[in-house]
């Protein structure tokens, strides 16, 4: 590889040493930028002819410390391999490159009727590899799927430095279905080179509502309700109403700020269904207690209220230099009790916390808000995550619904499964990666992953010299 | 808290005595396979027949229509989970091949129902599974919510293998709901691939050739305008039914039933079908003779022997049977 797509220098390998979550400990090794399958496969039997780990990376937006480099491995940065391949539309998939951008993707699909599904929040930035690594999902995977359910294949290199084609373009590829298990494995079980994703047709009518309520509550019950309606909106997310207010200086989108929650309902399809599902929402609202249902008038309405939600975490940075953004699920109709729980938490540790979320999928994001140079206020914060995690767990909720585990959860999962059960998530590993060197220490909780974790840990930070 | 949640949570860690039952069962020596309705007794190859046969157990044991999932046993028929959601009008992506096919059966075998364009595929529809390990144990995968990415996925890997790392004893499923509306269309003029792209989301398409079927669901008023526009296609006529099915299931490329079109001789070349009914849009082929062995790699070969090795190093689950052969 040429000298300037393999970097070493402190300062890159300091700032490749984080991503977007509030962890550090990480080391990174040299770091490469390879433009070919090939030459990841080079990096991949370089590291396993030398013993040591790799660390995949796209744009480094996760939140959960995925991308951390533990041990000094070599990071494997996906960004230069970022090409639009090939567009089929008559077996309904683009062959892309990992590195592409998930908004780019979909505006490049746009104006050939079709987009790509999967919208994180992120999706100006984050790429398609690091989709495919975390299963992302975002406000439109309520009827759409998750990451999962759109890609088909992926050509991936192994930890040996074979090259595996996973999935394929037929409903029913022969085999095992890898694919499944690659995707959301947060890069432990080698690294994707090229994706086929699913092209979704863009929808030809879509109708956007805003409603209003004077309490979480009855946001939180008006989304059950529709779903026990029999109504699968296209997205329903929730805002509370300090996130509503930030939201509301930052982008001026004509959010009420005096609502206690305002929940965003879309629904798209065909022309009738959009307008019954519509009505029928907007009912359900004023049932549940909607002081307010506006139905965007105009596609530049509708573009701003979501541009309002899809900047929501920008808008944080004007009230507290530093959030800490969590992620669980619960059933949906669990919601307002265990929303009621997260705002209890918050008070007792002394922290402001926002609620923005995937109401729809009962997927929480409990933002907590800190000025982190306030002694002490880490440890609040952890404090008072660990309690979201417990309150979401005992109402029959899971740890993650689109971040993933990383370092972030990989010691609450002995709370959700036995050790039984992570013993067969560690033989899915080790199946792909039996010497544990793709992205090391990350997921499974320390006990049950990769035996020479501890090591690798260890390892000194001048080891690459 | 509402009683259903509840009950979720206690299920986090399987506590249920029929599924320990099952494993007691299973025990943790000697091969053992396991008998659903047979509906694809035949695929992946002979059970040894020194295996022994079980059956999963049966029941639903959780129906929550609010949250769209169900909790099922693997031995509940397709059709007994099926006419309990209709009930709520709801439904599933599983395919109801016959009266007696199972829910395990179903996953076990991963083939999809024929609307799957609409319903979504069976891989997705699995939010967690339950399956008795090699050793005899219960092990649990995923969870019991729409939305999870808590860990490596299990439930994804059962699906399509064939009982040959997990024998599946409970599944939570999503389930979806029942359109108001539906009709099967039929004409014989129309070309399917213009069809397809002349609706927005069609149920599904079949065509044997010469003859072309659409399943439109949805909103009445929507079903109605779909209809309208596939004017522009060809002449369209309601029916009750699709077609039969001939006996054998290929899965290729959506883009490569184009080239079943044409002479008898053209069709041959590429494809030895016999008579054939193909789901315009998935790539599924009923045709009189069986597709032929699908290539897998042997990079792809020696990882899924891995994985067998990791799950079951003895080889006792379903011993006989290869994912991925016909």
């Amino acid at each position: 590889m040429a000298d300037d797509r393999v970097r070493n220098d402190g300062a890159e390998r300091s700032l490749l040493s984080h991503d977007a979550s509030v962890f550090d400990g990480g080391v990174s090794g040299p770091i490469c930028f390879p433009t070919s399958t090939a030459e990841v496969q080079s990096i991949m039997r370089i590291a396993m002819k030398h013993g040591r780990s790799v660390v995949p990376r796209g744009a480094g937006t996760g939140l959960a410390g995925g991308a951390i480099p533990l041990g000094a491995p070599i990071v494997v940065a996906m960004t230069k391999m970022n090409a639009i391949l090939e567009v089929d539309i008559d077996n309904r998939v683009a062959w892309v490159e990992p590195g592409v951008i998930n908004l780019d993707l979909t505006k490049y699909l746009t104006p050939k009727g079709f987009h790509f599904a999967p919208d994180p929040s992120s999706q100006q930035v984050c790429t398609i590899g690091g989709n495919v690594a975390n299963n992302s999902g975002g406000p439109h995977c309520l009827a759409y799927g998750v990451t999962n359910a759109h890609i088909a294949a992926i050509e991936v290199v192994l930890p040996s430095g074979e090259v595996a084609m996973l999935g394929g373009l037929d409903a029913e590829p022969a085999g095992l279905d890898l694919r499944g298990a690659f995707v959301g494995s947060e890069g432990t079980l080698g690294i994707a080179t090229r994706v086929a994703v699913a092209l979704t047709k863009n929808p030809p009518h879509v109708r956007t509502l805003l409603l209003s309520f004077a309490s979480v509550r009855d946001a939180a019950n008006t989304v059950s309700a529709v779903i026990a309606a029999g109504i699968v909106p296209a997205a329903m997310e929730v805002m509370d109403q300090r996130i509503t207010e930030a939201v509301e200086n930052y982008v001026h989108a004509g959010y009420p700020t005096d609502a206690a929650a305002v929940l965003l309902a879309e629904v798209d399809g065909l022309a009738a269904g959009v307008d019954i599902d519509a009505d029928a929402i907007g009912e359900i609202g004023r049932a549940n207690g909607a002081t307010e249902v506006r139905l965007a008038q105009t596609e530049e309405e509708r573009a701003l209220l979501w541009k309002g939600r899809k900047t929501a975490f920008g808008a944080i940075a004007q009230i507290a230099p530093d959030y800490y953004l969590h992620d669980t699920v619960v059933p949906r109709s669990a919601l307002a009790d265990v929303l009621e729980q997260i705002y209890a938490i918050a008070d007792r540790h002394e922290l402001l916390v926002m609620n923005v979320f995937h109401a729809g999928d009962g997927n929480l994001h409990p933002l907590l808000i800190f000025d982190a140079r306030e002694p002490g206020v880490l440890e609040r914060v952890h404090a008072a995550g660990g309690e979201i995690i417990t309150a979401s767990l005992a109402a029959g909720g899971v740890l993650s619904g689109e971040h993933g585990i990383g370092v972030e959860k990989q010691d609450y999962m002995e709370r959700l499964f036995t050790s039984d059960d992570l013993d067969h998530q560690a033989r899915l590993r080790r199946a792909f990666d039996p010497q544990c060197r793709a992205n090391p220490g990350k997921v499974l909780p320390t006990g049950h992953s990769c035996a020479d974790i501890q090591a690798l840990r260890s390892v000194p930070t001048g080891v690459w010299g | 808290m509402s009683s259903n949640t509840a009950s979720l949570m206690a299920t986090l860690t399987s506590t249920d005595p029929v599924l320990a039952a099952f494993a007691d069962q299973v025990g943790s020596e000697g091969p053992v396979a396991i008998v659903g309705g047979q509906t694809r007794w035949s695929t992946g190859g002979p059970i040894d027949p020194a295996a022994r046969l079980l059956h999963a157990p049966t029941g639903i044991v959780e129906y929550i229509p609010e949250e769209m999932i169900v909790r099922v046993r693997a031995g509940t028929t397709v059709a007994e989970l099926h006419t309990e959601l209709a009930d709520r009008g709801q439904r599933t992506a599983l395919p109801q091949r016959s009266d007696t096919s199972t829910v395990g059966g179903a996953f076990t075998v991963g083939e999809n129902d024929l609307a799957m364009l609409r319903r979504g595929s069976i891989r997705s529809a699995l939010l967690q599974v339950r399956y008795v390990s090699a050793e005899g144990r219960v092990i649990t995968g995923g969870g019991p919510t729409v939305k999870n990415v808590t860990g490596f996925d299990l439930p994804r890997l059962m699906v399509g293998a064939l009982g040959t790392l997990g024998l599946l004893a409970e599944v939570i499923i999503r389930t979806n709901p029942i359109p108001a509306a539906s009709v099967w269309l039929r004409s014989d003029v129309a070309d399917p691939f213009r069809a397809r792209d002349a609706v927005l989301a069609p149920s599904v398409v079949l065509w044997d050739g010469s003859t072309t079927w659409i399943q439109l669901e949805g909103h009445g008023p929507d079903v109605e305008a779909e209809t309208a526009s596939l004017a522009a296609v060809g002449s369209f006529t309601a029916v009750d039914a699709p077609p039969a099915l001939p006996g054998e299931r290929w899965s290729l490329e959506p883009a490569a039933l184009r080239s079943l079109a044409g002479t008898n001789s053209d069709r041959l070349a590429n494809h030895d079908t016999g008579a054939f009914v193909a789901s315009v849009g998935t790539g599924l082929l009923f045709a009189e003779r069986p597709q032929p062995s699908r290539a897998i790699s042997p990079v792809v070969a020696a990882l899924s022997a891995q994985m067998k090795q990791n799950f079951d190093p003895t080889g006792r689950l379903n011993p006989g049977r290869i994912a991925g052969t016909n």
